[in-house]
């Protein structure tokens, strides 16, 4: 793709509330009043020194900005010929990107005079970075989680209790993260007063996606001075997992306006697209709205929204952000669907190879990286890849010793079909993941 | 609510808020008149509030549901709201909720909405609207989704979800086919935002009585007054009321000020523990009038 000069940043700068199509508030009326409220303490901030400064202190001095860029060659031979970098979201506090977007929307909560924070969280990542937060600041801290997922992510739901975050376990609908999100709204239509929603994705009504994009910019900034410095050059791809985008967006924002650089962006393929199993929301191409936002959606032909499905918590979410919706469309990023057997070969690779247990969600864009690479085959002598690694595996410990047979118990079983890329998307559906989801 | 009377002022924010008085068809010729503003005004020539009952469609089944609603109207509702189950309602409170929920189990599909409005208008004199979340409209289409609903007699619709920054084509759709379409107005709502949905509806504009979801409240809320008289002042002919009313003494407080009293779980309650003939019991109870069972 080749850009014209004079339009050099036309995507990186872009504002709400629309992404061509997508975007927009399709919301009700009783939360436009404090949607104005948080776009206007935005833009304010974004323009105040003081904010800046302390927003930039708490990522260097707390999260443990920049994070660092790791060439991982082991893996990388796995895969082909491209060498692989990993911006590493993973080492951040709290363990993922979340903590960025979290830190900067609990300064504009404390901006705007609230002293409650509330959140969806799908995998407990973001519960726990709000949690986090909200203890770091002294604000009350509400995380509301589909049951499903406390089930499958106790680890982070004991993590946010420590942290003295109420969890709410939601028992609508499909029980994760959508169910959350729904939640969370009608808490906020009803608490909005002294209450801010801290939402976790570059998804939901204008201002989100794009502040939230906004907080999450650090990632694609660094990632490119790193490369360049390291090697003189941008990479040919770049690549992270999408379920409603937020770091994928951080990443990708970096290099938005580099034509040369192709932008891809892995979501969780469950089963298999074909199945009907699955959460690749821009794969399937439904416009629709939900949650505030017109994007890509899963929905049956009445408009009702289909259950998502991914052995990833983080993932499992039936749309995507606007802007993501809107690249889609445009062409400058290219969206495809990991299933959840190859997101595993590739966890496990990561963890053999290179000494780094991954998330579930960020081995998808392993799992894309990895095929991309491969089908280059030898062309992809020289080239570049860099993957977001936008959070580690602890979470996922036992969702993944579970899927691999390693729990007590499981030792006879035979481990679940995870060989190699090409393999999959294939008809099978793995029963181990199933026994960790379902009810 | 003259289509003329619908269409000024509307240009204050956001890319979309012109749109209606670009794509809406000549003011001067309104294909037909509001249903739902037929409805109210002759129960202010009675000197009273309207009453609007709100009941799911479907619930408990298709056929009770119609039911139902037919004692709504026997028992003095003189505007009747089908709610259209959704996966997503997030401007519900539990009862509501859980009654939607079960429909939506048992394989409710859109098009059966149509078939109970049919059924209702035809077996009533109420206005018929339905109540529903925007992706069911825009999935099927605004245009489709509105020439259906007038196909069958229904007088149009409530959006809770839609905003009329966002409502270009629902409202050049609900233009075309001479439907009312009825925006939600908040406490919190700008002295700007009343205005552009004031201008935007058509028919009665929604007045959200407390900043929460749909559900059972013990009292009214003082700012259900505030928002009334807010929405008045910004032009609007007809206000009517709901979120949290449940008791006779709540529909006589809002008839005082508001035009028209909207209730919605109560009915829902009943209708969950005692059926059609609960429905007809409370609906008399909350209107005031003589059971006409």
């Amino acid at each position: 793709m080749s850009a014209p000069a004079e339009e050099t940043r036309k995507y990186r700068d872009h504002e709400g509330p629309y992404f061509g199509n997508f975007g927009g508030r399709w919301m009700p009326e009783s939360l436009v009043a404090a949607l104005d409220e948080v776009e206007q303490t935005f833009r304010e901030a974004k323009q105040d020194p003081e904010f800046l400064a302390e927003f930039h202190r708490l990522g260097r001095d707390y999260t443990g900005r920049p994070s660092l860029l790791t060439e991982v060659p082991r893996f990388a031979a796995q895969a082909g010929r491209a060498r692989i970098f990993l911006k590493r979201e993973d080492l951040n506090h709290t363990g993922s990107h979340k903590i960025n977007n979290v830190l900067g929307q609990a300064l504009i909560a404390k901006r705007m005079g609230k002293t409650r924070l509330i959140a969806e969280t799908g995998a407990g990542q973001h519960g726990v970075a709000t949690a986090t937060a909200a203890a770091l600041m002294g604000m009350d801290c509400v995380v509301y989680m589909g049951s499903e997922d406390t089930r499958r992510q106790a680890l982070n739901v004991a993590r946010m209790r420590l942290l003295g975050a109420e969890v709410v376990p939601v028992d609508h609908g499909a029980k994760t993260l959508k169910d959350a999100i729904n939640e969370a709204l009608r808490d906020w239509v009803a608490s909005v007063e002294h209450t801010h929603y801290l939402l976790g994705t570059v998804a939901g009504p204008h201002p989100f996606p794009e502040m939230v994009r906004w907080f999450h910019q650090v990632i694609g900034d660094e990632a490119r001075e790193q490369i360049l410095a390291m090697e003189g050059r941008l990479p040919d791809v770049v690549a992270a997992c999408v379920g409603g985008g937020s770091n994928a967006m951080g990443l990708f924002h970096g290099f938005l306006d580099d034509p040369e650089v192709a932008l891809y962006g892995f979501e969780a393929g469950g089963d298999g697209v074909e199945t009907g199993r699955h959460a690749s929301a821009i794969t399937l191409g439904r416009s629709g709205v939900l949650h505030g936002a017109r994007s890509f959606l899963m929905q049956d032909e009445d408009g009702q929204t289909v259950d998502s499905h991914s052995i990833s918590a983080g993932l499992d979410y039936p749309s995507v952000g606007p802007e993501h919706a809107y690249l889609a469309e445009i062409g400058r990023a290219t969206y495809e669907p990991v299933t959840d057997s190859e997101c595993m070969a590739s966890f496990e690779m990561l963890c053999r190879t290179e000494g780094i247990i991954p998330a579930i969600e960020s081995a998808h864009a392993l799992a894309g990286a990895a095929r991309l690479s491969r089908s280059w085959g030898e062309d992809g002598e020289g080239k570049i890849i860099m993957i977001n690694l936008s959070g580690r595996g602890d979470k996922d410990v036992e969702t993944a010793a579970e899927w691999f047979r390693m729990l007590p118990g499981q030792e006879n079983d035979p481990v679940a079909e995870t060989e190699t890329a090409e393999n999959t998307g294939d008809e099978s559906p793995s029963p181990a993941p199933e026994t960790g989801v379902q009810a | 609510m003259s289509t003329e009377a619908t269409h000024t002022g509307s240009a204050t924010q956001a890319p979309n808020t012109d749109a209606p008085n670009t794509d809406a068809p000549n003011p001067q010729a309104p294909k037909t008149a509001s249903k739902t503003a037929d409805a109210i005004e002759a129960a202010r020539a009675q000197g009273r509030a309207a009453f609007i009952g709100y009941l799911p469609a479907g619930y408990p089944d298709k056929e009770t549901s119609i039911a139902a609603a037919i004692e709504l109207a026997r028992n003095g509702a003189d505007v009747i709201e089908i709610g259209v189950p959704y996966s997503d309602p997030v401007m519900d409170g539990p009862v509501i909720q859980q009654a939607t929920t079960e429909v939506l189990a048992r394989g409710f599909k859109l098009p059966e909405v149509f078939e109970i409005v049919e059924a209702v208008v035809k077996a009533t004199d109420a206005a018929v609207l339905v109540m529903t979340y925007y992706n069911l409209i825009d999935r099927m289409g605004a245009e489709e989704f509105a020439r259906r609903l007038a196909e069958v007699g229904g007088a149009g619709a409530i959006t809770p979800d839609l905003i009329p920054d966002e409502g270009r084509e629902w409202i050049a759709a609900t233009e075309k086919h001479g439907l009312d379409r009825v925006f939600l107005t908040a406490p919190t709502s700008s002295p700007e935002r009343v205005a552009q949905i004031v201008s935007a509806s058509r028919g009665f504009v929604y007045g959200v009585s407390v900043m929460g979801v749909t559900g059972a409240r013990d009292q009214v809320s003082d700012a259900a007054e505030r928002v009334v008289t807010a929405a008045r002042g910004a032009g609007a002919e007809r206000v009517c009321v709901g979120l949290g009313v449940s008791t006779r003494a709540h529909v006589e407080e809002i008839g005082r000020y508001a035009d028209g009293v909207i209730v919605g779980t109560a009915l829902v309650v009943a209708l969950r523990d005692g059926g059609p003939a609960a429905v007809a019991a409370l609906t008399a109870e909350l209107t005031g009038a003589e059971t006409a069972r």
